[in-house]
Order: C-alpha cells, then sequence, then structure tokens
C-alpha cells in the first residue's frame, strides 16, 4: 500500500522537493507515495524570484511557470490550488482546508514559505498597502501603474529596489523610504552601497535614508506617508518590503515546535517526525534563509529521507546575493565587515564604475563585494564555500579567474550582449539562444540539468563558465550555482571525495561494495561513475582489485584511440623520444603489413599509426611486442609520455643528460593508470626546448642540479607550472616524481588534470608534504613503486598472447543471399 | 512468424558487455545486460554511426563511445535530449544460447 504525503504550500521549496523525490525513481520516489499539494494560491508552482522581471516588462507569468498543470497529472499528484490549509490534525493524521475538505497524511510536508512584514503604523491595513510576494501583488502593483502616478517603496533591500525599479519601468514616480543610512546593508559595505546609489539615482529613483515611517495617510485609499520627524511625501501606492516573517502559524497551532521559524533537524524533520518542512517557513540549526539556494538544499535531504534513503543530511547553507535589476551587476556573499585579524583586498575604479573587496582571514575568504563587474563572483563564493586557502594566488585573485576568455569567447559581459546565434558550446554547437530557451521552457536551474537537455558544456568543460553566465542572467540568483559538493553523477549524491574515503576508510574492494554501502541509485552505475569507480578501486587496492573492463571507456578497453570510424590508432612507446633503426624498421613493417593508411609523428615525441582495424590490433601488437615495444597508452587516462630534449650529449648548451634522465622517469612512470592523463618532459637547460613548464611534472635542468615543476597542462587551458623545488640529483628527481604522482593518483577528481587539481587543493599543501615531511614522500613513493609492480605488464603482448581475445573477434554468421539483403534493406 | 538464428553462447558475451555479429556486410551488436537480459541492435549509432558495441553498458542502455550518446537497447531511441533511433532486433536466451530474430521471415 502507498503511503499519503500531502505538501502544503505549492511554492518554490515544496514543489522542489516533490521533483527531487521522483528522482529517486522507482521503488523510492514516485510509487512510494500518493500525493496531494494543496496551495493557497490560485496558480501552479512558478519562479517566484522571476516576478521582479515580470513587473519589469521584462517576463511574462507564462515565461515563469515552473511546473504546468501536464506535470502535476503526469506524475499522478492530487493538486488543490485556491485553497489553504487552515488546520492539522496530527491525532488524526490529517489536514482541513478552508473550503472544508478533510484529508488524511501518513507523512506531511509543509513548506508555506513567509509573509512580508508589514509594519504596525496607524493607516496600515488601507487600500494600497501591500507587500512584494506572489501573483497577486504583482497584479496589483501593474493595476496601480495604470491608474496612478506617485510610488513609496519602504525598504531599501534586495525586494525593495526590485520593487521600486520595476514600478519606476511601468511609469511610475518612485521614493525609496530607508531606515538606515546605507542601502542593502546587509549584502554591501558602505562603498558598494554609495555607487548603488548613485546609479540607481542616475536610472530616475529618489531615495529618502534615515525615515522612520510613522504613519499611512488617506480616506480609503492611501495618499501618502507621514515620517517621525514629520516629513510627509505623496503616494498612490505603498509598497512594503522591510522584510519577511517565516510563515508558521499552522504549524504553531499544531502545537508543533516553532522559535523564528518551523524548527527543523537536519533530515527537515520537525519534532512530530511524519512532518518534515522545508524552504522559508523553516529554522534550521537557528538560521532562517530567504534565498533559493539554500531551500534546494534542503529539498534535497528532505526528499532522501522521504525516499527512505537517509544517507544524506543538510548542514545549513552559505548564501550570495544579487541584485536583479538590469544594468545594475552587483554581487555579494558571506560576511564583509572587517573585524579584528582580517585583511581586506580592495580594487576600485571609479570611471569604469568597477569596486572588488574581498575580506580574508586565515588565507580564506570570509566575504566578497562586487560592484560593476561580478563575473568572478561564482568563483570567489565557491572559494569561499570550499574553504580554499587563496595564500597562493592570492596577488591575482582580484583581476578573476581568467577562465572565460581562454577559449577564444571573450569576456562575460560580452557574453550577455552576444546574439542567440553565437556559438557558445563549440564541440556540440549549442548556442546561447538554445540554453536560453531550454532554461525558460524547460524550467533549469543547475549546470547539470542544462548540460543534460543541451549537451552544452558536457564535453571538454571550457565553456562552463559562460553556461553559468547564462544560466545567473536568465534563471536570476536562483540557480543552484555549484553546489558545495559535486555529486561524482546523477547515480549518488556522493562526492568524489566521499567515494575516495568511503573506499579507503571502509576497506571497500568492488564496485559492488562500494555502490551498496554509499547507497547508489542505479544497480550497475553509468557511464560517468563506472569509470571512476573503477579507477578509485584500482588505484587504492593496486595489489588486490580486479581491474573491470567493461567499466573503462574503450579506448582503455580495446588499449587503442578509436577513430571516427571505428578503426584505431596504435602509438608504441618510445622512451623519452628515442628510438633506433631497427625500431623504425619493425613499425615500417608492421604498417607494410597491416595496411596502416597513416603515419605521423605526433605532439608526444613518437609515431602514431592510424586506421587500424580492430581484429589486426593483437597481431599488430605481437609484432610489436617482438621488436621491443610495449603500448604507449596514448589512449588513457594514464601515463602518457615523456618529452625530452637533445640535452648535455649533444647540444652545446645542456646542461645536464636530459634525455637520458626523460628515459629513468619514463621507465618508472610507465602504465600507470591517473585520475586524468598524466605528461612529463625533462629540458636540459632553461631554454627548455622540451617544454617542461607545461607538464603535469616537469624538470628543469640547470646547471647546479634540476627544478621539479608540477601542474602544468597545454591543453584546453594552457597553465604554466609551479615550482616544487630543486634538487641535486637524478635519484631524487626519481623519488619526487613517484611521490607527487602517487599523491595525485589518491587524491585528485577522477577526470580531473594536474593543473585544476593544484588549484583546488593549493600548491602550499602539496609542497609542505612534498618537501618538508620526508616520511610521507618517500611513503608515497613507495605505495607508487608497489602500486607500478602490477601495472606494468604490458598490456599490448598480454593481448597478443591471447588475453581478452573476445573483445577483438566479431562473430561471423553466414546467413543466405537474400536474407542479407533483406536485412540491409530493414536497416 | 519468428526465425531464431542461434548467434552464441550467452557466456562467450562479456557481463555488461557485447560480442559483434557481422553477417557480410552488416553489423549487429548483441548486448548482455547485468541481469543477463540480451539485446541485438544495428551496431551504428542514430547520431554520426559510432559502434555502440564499444559503449558501456549501464541498466539497459548503452553508451556511445564517440560522443556520449544514450541508446535504450530495448527500443534503439537514443535517450534524454537526443534523438533518433537505431534499428533493434528481437534477441533471447535460451538453455545458455543466445538467438537473434533477424527479421527476415
Ligand atoms: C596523437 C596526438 C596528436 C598528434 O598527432 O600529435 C593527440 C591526439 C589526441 N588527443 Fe591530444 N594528442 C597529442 C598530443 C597532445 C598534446 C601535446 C603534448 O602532449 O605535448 C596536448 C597538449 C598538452 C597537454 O595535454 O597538456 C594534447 C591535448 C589534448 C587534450 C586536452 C587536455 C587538457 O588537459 O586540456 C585532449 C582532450 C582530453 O584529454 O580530454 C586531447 C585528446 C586527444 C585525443 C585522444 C582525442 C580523443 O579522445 O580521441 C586524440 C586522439 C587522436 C587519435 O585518434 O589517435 N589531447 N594532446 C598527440 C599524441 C601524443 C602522444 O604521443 O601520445
Ligand atoms: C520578488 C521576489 C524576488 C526574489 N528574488 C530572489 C532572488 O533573486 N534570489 C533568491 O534566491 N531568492 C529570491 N526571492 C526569494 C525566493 O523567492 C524565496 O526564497 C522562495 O520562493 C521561498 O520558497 P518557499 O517554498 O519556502 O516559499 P514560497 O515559494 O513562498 O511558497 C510557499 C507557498 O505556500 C503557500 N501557502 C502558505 N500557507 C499556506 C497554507 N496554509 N495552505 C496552503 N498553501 C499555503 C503560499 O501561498 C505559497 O504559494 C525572491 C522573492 C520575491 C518575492
Ligand atoms: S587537436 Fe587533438 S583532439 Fe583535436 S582534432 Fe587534433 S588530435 Fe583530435
Ligand atoms: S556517433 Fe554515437 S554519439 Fe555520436
Amino acid at each position: 500500500m502507498k503511503q499519503k504525503l500531502i505538501l502544503i504550500g505549492n511554492g518554490m521549496a515544496g514543489v522542489r522537493t516533490l521533483e527531487e523525490l521522483f528522482k529517486h525513481g522507482e521503488g523510492a520516489g514516485s510509487d512510494l507515495y500518493d500525493v496531494t499539494v494543496i496551495g493557497a494560491e490560485p496558480h501552479p508552482n512558478y519562479n517566484r524570484i522571476m516576478l521582479s522581471p515580470v513587473l519589469a516588462s521584462e517576463k511574462t507569468i507564462d515565461d515563469i511557470i515552473l511546473n504546468s498543470l501536464d506535470w502535476y497529472a503526469e506524475n499522478n499528484i492530487e493538486l488543490i490550488t485556491g485553497d489553504a490549509v487552515s488546520e492539522i490534525n496530527r491525532v488524526k493524521q490529517c489536514v482541513i482546508t478552508e473550503s472544508g475538505k478533510q484529508i488524511d497524511y501518513d507523512r506531511l510536508l509543509i513548506a508555506t514559505g513567509s509573509n512580508p512584514f508589514i509594519i504596525p503604523v496607524p493607516g496600515a491595513e488601507k487600500e494600497g498597502v501591500i507587500g512584494f510576494r506572489d501573483i497577486h501583488d504583482v497584479h496589483t502593483m501593474l493595476d496601480a501603474a495604470q491608474k496612478y502616478k506617485k510610488a513609496v517603496v519602504i525598504g531599501g533591500g534586495l525586494l525593495g529596489l526590485e520593487a521600486a525599479n520595476g514600478l519606476m519601468k511601468q511609469g511610475m514616480d518612485v521614493t525609496v523610504v530607508h531606515l538606515l543610512d546605507s542601502l542593502m546593508e546587509r549584502q554591501l559595505d558602505k562603498t558598494a552601497s554609495e555607487m548603488l546609489k548613485l546609479s540607481l539615482e542616475e536610472k530616475g529613483l529618489r531615495f529618502m535614508m534615515e525615515a522612520q515611517t510613522a504613519e499611512i495617510i488617506g480616506d480609503k485609499r492611501v495618499s501618502a506617508v507621514k515620517f517621525a520627524d514629520g516629513s510627509e511625501v505623496e503616494a498612490d501606492l505603498v509598497v512594503m518590503a522591510v522584510g519577511i516573517r517565516p510563515n508558521m502559524s499552522l504549524a504553531q497551532k499544531a502545537g508543533i515546535h516553532c522559535e523564528r521559524g518551523v524548527v527543523v533537524n537536519d533530515t527537515m524533520q520537525t519534532y512530530d517526525p511524519k512532518i518534515y518542512a522545508v524552504g522559508e517557513c523553516v529554522q534550521h540549526r537557528n538560521e532562517c534563509y530567504g534565498l533559493v539556494a539554500p531551500l534546494f538544499e534542503q529539498a534535497k535531504v528532505a526528499a532522501n529521507h522521504l525516499a527512505q534513503v537517509g544517507s544524506t543530511r543538510y548542514l545549513g547553507s552559505i548564501t550570495s546575493t544579487k541584485l536583479k535589476v538590469t544594468g545594475i551587476d552587483l554581487f555579494s556573499a558571506g560576511d564583509f565587515d572587517e573585524i579584528d585579524g582580517d585583511e581586506t583586498l580592495v580594487l576600485q575604479d571609479p570611471s569604469q564604475g568597477v569596486y572588488k573587496k574581498l575580506v580574508i582571514r586565515d588565507d580564506k575568504i570570509k566575504g566578497a563585494v562586487m560592484y560593476g563587474d561580478t563575473m568572478d563572483g561564482t568563483w570567489y563564493f565557491q572559494l569561499m564555500r570550499d574553504e580554499t586557502s587563496i595564500a597562493d594566488f592570492r596577488n591575482t585573485i582580484l583581476f578573476g579567474q581568467h577562465d572565460l576568455g581562454d577559449a577564444g569567447h571573450g569576456d562575460a559581459s560580452a557574453v550577455m550582449a552576444l546574439p542567440d546565434s553565437a556559438e557558445i558550446c563549440g564541440c556540440n554547437g549549442v548556442c546561447k539562444g538554445d540554453i536560453v530557451n531550454a532554461i525558460s521552457k524547460e524550467g533549469l536551474f543547475t549546470l547539470a540539468e542544462v548540460q543534460a537537455h543541451t549537451k552544452a558544456s558536457s564535453s571538454c568543460g571550457s565553456c562552463t563558465g559562460l553556461v553559468e553566465a547564462i544560466l545567473a542572467s536568465t534563471v536570476g540568483e536562483g540557480y543552484d550555482k555549484t553546489p558545495n559538493k559535486k555529486a561524482v553523477c546523477g547515480c549518488t549524491d556522493h562526492s568524489h571525495d566521499e567515494v575516495i574515503n568511503a573506499i579507503k576508510e571502509h576497506e571497500l574492494k568492488s564496485m559492488q561494495a562500494v555502490r551498496e554501502f554509499l547507497e547508489w541509485k542505479t544497480p550497475d552505475g553509468c557511464a560517468a561513475c563506472r569509470p571512476a569507480l573503477n579507477y578509485y578501486l584500482l588505484a587504492r587496492w593496486p595489489e588486490e582489485y580486479a581491474d573491470d573492463a567493461q567499466s573503462r571507456f574503450i579506448n582503455e578497453r580495446a588499449h587503442g584511440n578509436i577513430q571516427k570510424d571505428g578503426t584505431y590508432s596504435v602509438v608504441p612507446r618510445m622512451f623519452g623520444g628515442l628510438v633506433k633503426p631497427n625500431e623504425l624498421r619493425a613499425i615500417a613493417d608492421v604498417c607494410d603489413k597491416y595496411d596502416v593508411p597513416e603515419m605521423k609523428v605526433t605532439g608526444g615525441q613518437r609515431i602514431d599509426l592510424f586506421g587500424v582495424k580492430k581484429e589486426d590490433l593483437p597481431p599488430m601488437w605481437k609484432d610489436l611486442s617482438a621488436a621491443g615495444f610495449v603500448s604507449g597508452h596514448a589512449y588513457g587516462k594514464a601515463m602518457r609520455t615523456v618529452k625530452t630534449c637533445a640535452g648535455k650529449n649533444w647540444c652545446r648548451f645542456g646542461t645536464q643528460d636530459s634525455t637520458g634522465l626523460g628515459v629513468k622517469l619514463e621507465e618508472l612512470t610507465w602504465g600507470s593508470w591517473m585520475p586524468h592523463k598524466f605528461k612529463l618532459a625533462v629540458s636540459g637547460c632553461p631554454r627548455n626546448c622540451a617544454e617542461a613548464t607545461i607538464k603535469d611534472f616537469g624538470v628543469v635542468a640547470v646547471d647546479s642540479g634540476y627544478e621539479l615543476l608540477i601542474g602544468g597542462n597545454g591543453g584546453i587551458k594552457v597553465r604554466v607550472t609551479d615550482l616544487l623545488t630543486k634538487v641535486e640529483t637524478e635519484e631524487q628527481v626519481l623519488e619526487y616524481c613517484g611521490a607527487f604522482c602517487q599523491m595525485y593518483r589518491e587524491e585528485a577528481h577522477y577526470l580531473e588534470r594536474t593543473a585544476p587539481w593544484v588549484e583546488r587543493v593549493g600548491l602550499s599543501g602539496i609542497k609542505a608534504r612534498l618537501l618538508n615531511d620526508d616520511v610521507e614522500r618517500k611513503a608515497l613513493a613507495a605505495r607508487f613503486a608497489i602500486s607500478q609492480k602490477y601495472a606494468q605488464i604490458d598490456p599490448w603482448k598480454a593481448r597478443a598472447e591471447g588475453e581478452a581475445a573476445h573483445e577483438f573477434t566479431p562473430l561471423k554468421l553466414q546467413l543466405d543471399a537474400g536474407s542479407e539483403e533483406k536485412i540491409l534493406e530493414i536497416s | 512468424m519468428s526465425n531464431w538464428t542461434e548467434v552464441v553462447e550467452l557466456e562467450a558475451i562479456p557481463s555488461m558487455g557485447s560480442r559483434v555479429v557481422e553477417t557480410g556486410e552488416i553489423q549487429i551488436a548483441v548486448f548482455r545486460t547485468a541481469d543477463n537480459k540480451v539485446f541485438a541492435i544495428k551496431n551504428a549509432c542514430p547520431h554520426k554511426g559510432g559502434p555502440l558495441s564499444e559503449g558501456i553498458v549501464h541498466g539497459t542502455s548503452v553508451t556511445c563511445p564517440l560522443h556520449n550518446w544514450k541508446i535504450d537497447l530495448a527500443s534503439g531511441e537514443a535517450l534524454g535530449p537526443d534523438e533518433g533511433c537505431a534499428n533493434v532486433f528481437p534477441a533471447k536466451v535460451e538453455n545458455g544460447q543466445v538467438f537473434v530474430d533477424f527479421l527476415i521471415v
């Protein structure tokens, strides 16, 4: 028998909880409950955030509907609109509505949002005095704008300013009244607040600061607002936007414990465990939230618990704010008032109207205020939530992430100005218009959703920043920016770090064990998580875990690069780029023997043989192996190449034997599976002909020894290496290299190259552990050596000798000629 | 009327993997899921003809190796935002043998 679930409040947090619940799929989400939704408003769930653009005539009500009536029907939800719940009877486990309906529940979800606070001054009940909360309020304001001229908005916060801007756009003459001396004082410091006020004044708003409302004057309808100092301002419409109060009266009446809001625990349950609450009506760990991002996090947790998965807890949120007034860029997050011991970084360019301030404590961002140029707000916010140490890049942090320009897309404000036809995702050919459409039509909120619906940013990822910028501007601040932790994929809510730790701490040694322990939502994972789990298990348990071929991308399974026509490329390893005549001859012979259509010298100092038929791979490898070659792993998330230069043996500038050292490094590292590809290079002098400064691990030889460089990348986003240290002997180079490889192998996320990994975890931490802690460094190098014992078994030779033969042998089926033709016809 | 052709033993197909059956000019991929269901589908992705046999199998879908389209093995339909369909052929397991109906009655 299905249980009965009632949702009170057909708003953003409640409905999001249902969506999250249904995502849990058969057996958990949709099948578990008969769902009834009761909403006081006569509309299906809409995007409340977007009321401001509706008021400013930038959007219509239709644009902001999030769940159409069809959605409720498709999900078998019984929907009651325009009727409020007036009582919860916890003894009988039922709710009673204003129209007299009585409905039983097994589980109840309260998501009644909040009410605008109306200042209790004389006259506050007069016609024309309203809050700004729902579609009804917007209609009231739009009507008033038709008939009347003068509006007063009380409250110079986010909501007040958006209301004022909208009313001004509707042609009204608007005065904003604020109790304090600076606007949005909870989000902005004085400087940013002053800049904001100036630009709003330029747009035509008037301000009365430090003004305390005393009375609303008028007969039936308001005609003026009177202040404590006795002054008056004429008004035909008064919008009170001085704050919100969690709407908890219903819960309170039912005897559920409430303080400032309905009190819930970390699984979003009230003191009555059958009753959950999410959204603005809630008080969690002493906090009430008024923005959607935290509410959506709550929704996820409540859904997880309702689906009886119960593996997540809500731990509170850090929020950020943007103002949705077109033409004004403003971002604020965290705590921006410095106290003793904080440091402040400021960039101020008055002529460009740009102001950025970061408040730093213990090398971590504590708060950010940005005005004029907010492009990097997301990045700062992420750094703040992840508590990333910024010590390594504090010199440049105010200049931003420089993330966007790299793929040639230009900067971000330019993104907003781009035409709909501009291509955003070069890999999947997705234009700006496609993305904007998908976001508004499908009601998308997260990057992951945009990726799933449009494929934008789902391949190389270089356009992620652009897609996020489009999301932010289309959805407003409601979108789930990079959540605190990114789940591995849709099959789980757990992050990469949680998976890595669980494998280690609970000694999980098979994929099945990981999925069971972490309560995966799919029985056998997907194409994203399976390779990741396979890698993590292999990296953690090299001696015990048996690699799972079916969890490897075809390139790694077939040990060649799949080509667009289904053939493969073959790249034999040439240690350090060195090669002998008989080896070249062997390669030439192999190419003749198997009709290789094309050969090419690669960017990695070796030779690529293109267009090999899959069945020909094992015999070809047999010949190559006989000539002494092993696989070059050019296809793998693995150690790839060691580029070297001529070095001391030949070059007149060479200081050390770079070629010889490159060969030793390649002998040490070949065959190793890595979170992503891993490349090395050794240059014989600072002229750096081997381009060691853009490699994952680079060595530049100097007269007195070797400079070791890490975290370089020459691909999609170029990153120059950081100097790890300088050492004196080749033995040291090898030890540090092994240790660095192992640290990366054990700790980075799957598909995270060293460059983003170093940036995420911070160079100083890596340095401290590799340089100051001899014991840890040697232990890492030793673990690398152990895992190499199992990795340095040439996969080509093994397959030439018959391993995984089924992979390379098609089944031939003899059909008579007529049948063959018929199949061709059908397909 | 169905016309079952015996193609291979179930055990010769890796679990969550596939084998390619070549009948002269065309290739058909025969998949085996984790719970030993079998599916036969033309070995060409509706997107750009990628060899579906080489994709990662999960549940009853396969992810194409070339550009990550997800194809439902039972219907051949592309899932998610992508649209397209690959030809499928009825397949079954009997006494450890996989049979495919090539629809050539
Ligand atoms: C063959 C080669 C081009 C050539 O003919 O020179 C090549 C070919 C491919 N590269 Fe590359 N890359 C080759 C050197 C490079 C280099 C240069 C280098 O290594 O010095 C780079 C930039 C340096 C770097 O990686 O930092 C490079 C950066 C990439 C990237 C971007 C990586 C990044 O982190 O941004 C990709 C995409 C990826 O890995 O996700 C990529 C992906 C690919 C793939 C594997 C695309 C794919 O998934 O099918 C190409 C396979 C072609 C094929 O079918 O064989 N290739 N690729 C080079 C092989 C080197 C080798 O001997 O193994
Ligand atoms: C104009 C405006 C702009 C905003 N801009 C932003 C922004 O830029 N970024 C941001 O993050 N947030 C913004 N917010 C805040 C955001 O909209 C709210 O945080 C969010 O909607 C709260 O979700 P909720 O589900 O808790 O409440 P709501 O969305 O308010 O839903 C509660 C629903 O419950 C119904 N209800 C109440 N009592 C009962 C009852 N007894 N019976 C039946 N139904 C009942 C209400 O009618 C309402 O429909 C904005 C809000 C407004 C008003
Ligand atoms: S740059 Fe690399 S990935 Fe791109 S087409 Fe050339 S070889 Fe392929
Ligand atoms: S060919 Fe299959 S996804 Fe492109």
